[in-house]
C-alpha cells in the first residue's frame, strides 16, 4: 500500500491544503446547500401533502444520497485528483464519466450563476424608498400608470419587464440588457476574486457564505412568527396528507430532488476531498454533510412558510377590505362599521334585503384557503412571491437586503463547488501551459464562461435558462451517478474499495454501505433515471412565456418549443454524457492497438495510481 | 286750534304709514328668510349636474384619533370650499353663504354646489368647481388631516404621485460601491501573490546549490518547481568529494 508521504514525493505539484477540516466541511455544506434547498424543498413539500413528504424524502437520502455521497468524498480523497484524473485511475475505459462531468459543470455554471447575478440585481435595488416593485410606474405623459403594470402586479412588472425585459417567445431574441450584463459581471468578479487563489481564498470566503444564510433564517423565522397569518401558513404546510404518497411522481420528485440537493455527480466534491489528507474519516464527514444539507431544506422551509401564510393572511384581508369599501359605499353605512370580523353577517344581512344591488356589485370572492394554494418555486418563489410579501412587512428595505444577501451567499457557495469541478480536472490533466500562473487560468475561465453566459442576458434569456435548466441540471447527472455508483462497485471492486476505506477511516465500511453500493443505490438511480426520462417523454415539452399582448393576460401563455430548440434540449441532454461511451471506444481501439505494438497489458496513462506499485522503505 | 288738529291728523297719517312700512319690511323680511332656504333647498340636488359629491372616511384615516364629523366640521368645509374658491378665480367676494350642501348621509357623504356671489340663484359650473378643488386640493385634505383617498371627490381622480426621479438611479451606486471593493481586492491579492513569487525567486536564487536539497524536501504551497523528480537520479557527486 503506498504510504501516504511518498505520494508528495512523486514531484508532481504539491497539492493545495485544507487550512483545517472545518473549511473543508464549510465548504462541501456551502456547495450542498443551494438555492433549491430554499426554494425548491418548500415548494414539493406544499404540493406533496406537507409533513408527509419526508417520508420519501428522508428514504432516498438515506439510500441514495448518503451512499453516493460517501463515494463520491472517499475517491476524491483516495486517489487525490479532480473527476476527470480518478475516473482515469479506477478505469481507463470509464474516464469518460469525468470528462461528462467537467462538461455538466461548465454548463451548469453558466446559468448558476446567472440565476447569482439577478439576485445581486435585485439587491441593489433594495436600497432605495419606496422598493421599485412596490409600485407601478407612470407612464410617458404621467395621466396614469403603465397598462403592463396595471393588468398584472407592480412585483410582475418589475421581474418581467425592468429585471429581465423578457420578449413574448423565444423566437424573439431581443437584445442585450446592459443591467444584466452589469449584474453578470459582478457576479463573475466576486467569484473570481474567491477563486484567486485556490481553496486558500475559498476557505476564508465560506466562512462567510456558508453561515449567513443560517443566521437569516433564523431572523426571518423569529420576525415571521410574529407577523399576523404566520400560524396558517406553518399548520398549511406541516399538516401531513399520506394520500399524495400513493403516486410515483411524488417519490421520482423526492429521490432526483435528494440527489441534486446534494450536488453529487459534478466533480466538485472529488475535487474537494481531494485536498484532504488520506487519513482523514470521510465517513463521517459524508454523513454529517448530508445529513445538514437535509437539516437545512427542513430548517429553511419554516421561515418561508411563515411568511407565505402572512402573505396569504394579507392578501385575503386586502380582497375583504375591497369589498367592504364597495358595501360601505353602496349602502352609506358609517365608515369602518362593517370591519373584517364582522363581515359575514353585515353581508348576508344586506344579501338578504337588498339582493339586487348586492350582485350588481361584483364582489370577490375571498378564501384565505385559495391564497395559500397559490404556490411558487424556483425564481418566481423569490423575486415574485417574496418581493411580494417584504413589501407588506414593516421595515421592507431591511427584510429585502438580508433575503438577498441570504440567496446570494447560497449561490455564491454552490458555485465555489461547480467551477472547482471544472478547473481541478483540466489543472489534473496539465492542460495549462507551465509559464500560466494558476491566477491568469482562472481568469481565463471565467471570462470565457461570462461572455457564454451573456446570451441569458438577452431579451429571451430566461427561457433558455429554464432549458438549461431542465435539460442539463437533471438527466445528464442521473447517467453520471449512476455510471459512478456502477464503476466503484463493479470494476473497480467492491473489495479493492473496502480496503481503501479502511486504510482511511481505521474500519471497513459496515454492511449498510455494502448493500446500498452494490444493489439499492444503482437499482434506485436506474429506476429514477428510466422515470424521470419516461415522464419527460410523455408530453410535449412547453414553456410559459410572458407575452402582454396574450389574450388572458396576465396569466402566462403556454408555447410548445420550436423544433431548433427542441433539438438544442436533446443535444444539451446528451452531448455531456456522449463522452462517456466515446472515450471507452476509444481507449478500447487503443489498447488493441497498444496490445499489438508494445505488448502491455495496463495502458494507464497514469502510473502514479498503479495499485500494484509498492514502495518498500 | 284749528292749526293744532290739522297738525294732529297730519302726524297720524305719518304714523300709519310707518307702521304699514315696517310691517311690510317684516313681512318681507320672513319671506326672504323662509324663502331663501326653499331657494337653496332647489338649488342643491344630488344628482344635479351642477353639483358634486364628497365622501369622507374619518375613521379609516385617522383610527383611535378620528374626530366626529358635526355642524362645526360641515362649517370647516364650507370655509376651506370658500377659500378654494377665492385662490382659484384670484376674489375676495366668495363666502360661506356661497357653498351649499345637502342630502348628508351617516357614511359620511354629501353633495354641495358653489353659487356665484353675484348672483345667488346662479351656480358655478362642476368644470370649474372641479379645477379648483384640484388647485387647493392638498389645502383641503390637510384641513381636514385626509388624503386624496379618504376625502373623495366623486369625478376628481386622485392626484398621481410625481414620480421620483433621482439623478443616478440608487442602484448604481450600490453596484458602484461593491464592484469598486471587489476590484480593489483583486488586484490587491494579485499584486501581493506577485510580490511573494518575486520574494521565493530571489530567495531561491541565492541559494541555488541547495536545489537539489530543495527538490527532495518536497516543495511549499504557492511555489512549483518544474520538472518531476527522478528517483534514479542521485547526486553522487557530493558523497564522492574528498
Amino acid at each position: 500500500m503506498p504510504e501516504e508521504g511518498m505520494e508528495d514525493n512523486k514531484g508532481r505539484e504539491e497539492r493545495p491544503k485544507w487550512n483545517n477540516k472545518a473549511e473543508y466541511l464549510l465548504t462541501c455544506i456551502g456547495f450542498a446547500v443551494g438555492v433549491g434547498n430554499v426554494w425548491r424543498f418548500p415548494y414539493l413539500c406544499q404540493i406533496y401533502g406537507g409533513g408527509a413528504f419526508l417520508i420519501p424524502y428522508l428514504i432516498a437520502l438515506v439510500f441514495q444520497g448518503l451512499p453516493l455521497l460517501y463515494l463520491e468524498l472517499a475517491i476524491g480523497q483516495r486517489l487525490r485528483m479532480g473527476s476527470i484524473g480518478v475516473w482515469n485511475s479506477i478505469s481507463p475505459y470509464l474516464g469518460g464519466v469525468g470528462v461528462a462531468s467537467m462538461v455538466v459543470s461548465f454548463c451548469v455554471s453558466l446559468f448558476y450563476n446567472t440565476i447569482v447575478a439577478w439576485v445581486l440585481w435585485y439587491l441593489f435595488n433594495s436600497f432605495q424608498d419606496p422598493l421599485p416593485w412596490s409600485q407601478c410606474p407612470l407612464n410617458h405623459n404621467n395621466t396614469g400608470y403603465v397598462k403592463e403594470c396595471v393588468e398584472s402586479t407592480p412585483v410582475n412588472y418589475f421581474w418581467y419587464r425592468q429585471t429581465l425585459n423578457i420578449t413574448p417567445n423565444m423566437e424573439t431574441s431581443g437584445s442585450l440588457q446592459w443591467w444584466l450584463v452589469v449584474s453578470l459581471a459582478t457576479a463573475w468578479s466576486i467569484i473570481y476574486i474567491c477563486f484567486i487563489r485556490g481553496i486558500e481564498t475559498i476557505g476564508k470566503a465560506v466562512y462567510v457564505t456558508a453561515t449567513f444564510p443560517y443566521l437569516v433564517l433564523t431572523i426571518f423565522l423569529v420576525r415571521a412568527l410574529t407577523l399576523p397569518g404566520s400560524s396558517e401558513g406553518l399548520i398549511y404546510l406541516f399538516t401531513p396528507d399520506v394520500s399524495p404518497l400513493s403516486n410515483p411522481q411524488v417519490w421520482l420528485d423526492a429521490a432526483t430532488q435528494i440527489f441534486f440537493s446534494l450536488s453529487v455527480a459534478f466533480g466538485g466534491l472529488i475535487s474537494f476531498s481531494s485536498y484532504n489528507s488520506q487519513k482523514n474519516n470521510c465517513e463521517r464527514d459524508a454523513v454529517l454533510v448530508g445529513v445538514i444539507n437535509s437539516a437545512t431544506s427542513i430548517y429553511a422551509s419554516i421561515p418561508i412558510f411563515a411568511i407565505l401564510g402572512f402573505k396569504a393572511h394579507t392578501n385575503y384581508v386586502t380582497c375583504l377590505n375591497g369589498n367592504i369599501l364597495a358595501l360601505t359605499n353602496e349602502f352609506d353605512i358609517s365608515d369602518m362599521n362593517i370591519t373584517v370580523e364582522n363581515y359575514e353577517q353585515w353581508f348576508d344581512s344586506l344579501n338578504g334585503t337588498h339582493p339586487s344591488r348586492v350582485s350588481d356589485l361584483n364582489l370577490k370572492t375571498c378564501d384565505l384557503q385559495t391564497f395559500l394554494d397559490q404556490s411558487a418555486s424556483g425564481t418566481g418563489l423569490a423575486f415574485i412571491v417574496f418581493t411580494e410579501a417584504v413589501i407588506s412587512m414593516p421595515g421592507s428595505q431591511v427584510w429585502a437586503v438580508l433575503f438577498f444577501i441570504m440567496l446570494f451567499s447560497l449561490g455564491l457557495s454552490s458555485m465555489f463547488g461547480n467551477l472547482e469541478g471544472i478547473l481541478t480536472p483540466l489543472h489534473d490533466l496539465k492542460l495549462v501551459p507551465k509559464w500560466m500562473p494558476n491566477e491568469l487560468f482562472t481568469a481565463i475561465i471565467c471570462l470565457v464562461l461570462f461572455l457564454m453566459a451573456l446570451i441569458f442576458c438577452l431579451g429571451s434569456g430566461n427561457y433558455w435558462l429554464e432549458i438549461f435548466n431542465s435539460y442539463v441540471g437533471s438527466v445528464p447527472f442521473l447517467i453520471i451517478a449512476f455510471f459512478e455508483i456502477i464503476a466503484v462497485a463493479y470494476i473497480y471492486g467492491i473489495g479493492r474499495f473496502s480496503d481503501d476505506l479502511e486504510f482511511m477511516t481505521g474500519h471497513r465500511p459496515n454492511i449498510f454501505w455494502k448493500v446500498c453500493w452494490l444493489v439499492i443505490s444503482p437499482l434506485m438511480l436506474f429506476v429514477v433515471l428510466v422515470a424521470y426520462v419516461a415522464v419527460q417523454a410523455q408530453t410535449h415539452p412547453t414553456y410559459a412565456a410572458w407575452n402582454p399582448d396574450y389574450v388572458n393576460f396576465p396569466d402566462t401563455e403556454v408555447l410548445p418549443y420550436p423544433d431548433w430548440v427542441f433539438a438544442i434540449c436533446v443535444l444539451l441532454s446528451s452531448v455531456p454524457v456522449i463522452s462517456i461511451p466515446l472515450v471507452a471506444i476509444y481507449r478500447l481501439i487503443c489498447c488493441m492497438s497498444g496490445r499489438h505494438s508494445k505488448g502491455s497489458l495496463h495502458n494507464d496513462p497514469n502510473p502514479y495510481a498503479n495499485e500494484g506499485y509498492v514502495v518498500e522503505s | 286750534m284749528e292749526e293744532g288738529c290739522m297738525i294732529n291728523s297730519n302726524f297720524l297719517g305719518i304714523s300709519l304709514f310707518m307702521r304699514c312700512l315696517r310691517m311690510l319690511v317684516r313681512i318681507l323680511v320672513l319671506l326672504y328668510l323662509a324663502g331663501a332656504p326653499a331657494l337653496a333647498q332647489t338649488l342643491c340636488q344630488p344628482n344635479a349636474s351642477n353639483g358634486c359629491r364628497v365622501r369622507i372616511s374619518i375613521k379609516t384615516a385617522l383610527g383611535n384619533q378620528a374626530y366626529e364629523w358635526n355642524e362645526n366640521e360641515m362649517f370647516l368645509f364650507r370655509a376651506t370650499m370658500a377659500f378654494a374658491m377665492r385662490r382659484y378665480y384670484k376674489t375676495e367676494t366668495y363666502n360661506v353663504d356661497n357653498i351649499i350642501m345637502c342630502n348628508q348621509t351617516l357614511r359620511v357623504s354629501f353633495w354641495f354646489v358653489v353659487t356665484s356671489p353675484e348672483n345667488s340663484t346662479m351656480l358655478i359650473p362642476k368644470a370649474d368647481v372641479e379645477k379648483a378643488v384640484r388647485m387647493s386640493r392638498h389645502r383641503i385634505n390637510n384641513a381636514f388631516l385626509l388624503t386624496d383617498r379618504t376625502l373623495e371627490f366623486l369625478g376628481i381622480h386622485p392626484t398621481l404621485a410625481a414620480p421620483v426621479n433621482p439623478d443616478t438611479p440608487p442602484w448604481l451606486i450600490v453596484f458602484g460601491v461593491v464592484i469598486g471593493a471587489v476590484f480593489a481586492g483583486i488586484i490587491a491579492l494579485l499584486v501581493s501573490s506577485l510580490l511573494q513569487k518575486r520574494r521565493k525567486e530571489k530567495g531561491m536564487m541565492e541559494d541555488g546549490q541547495d536545489e537539489e536539497d530543495r527538490q527532495m524536501k518536497g516543495v511549499e504551497n504557492d511555489n512549483v518547481l518544474d520538472g518531476i523528480y527522478n528517483r534514479g537520479f542521485t547526486d553522487d557527486d557530493r558523497f564522492t568529494k574528498l
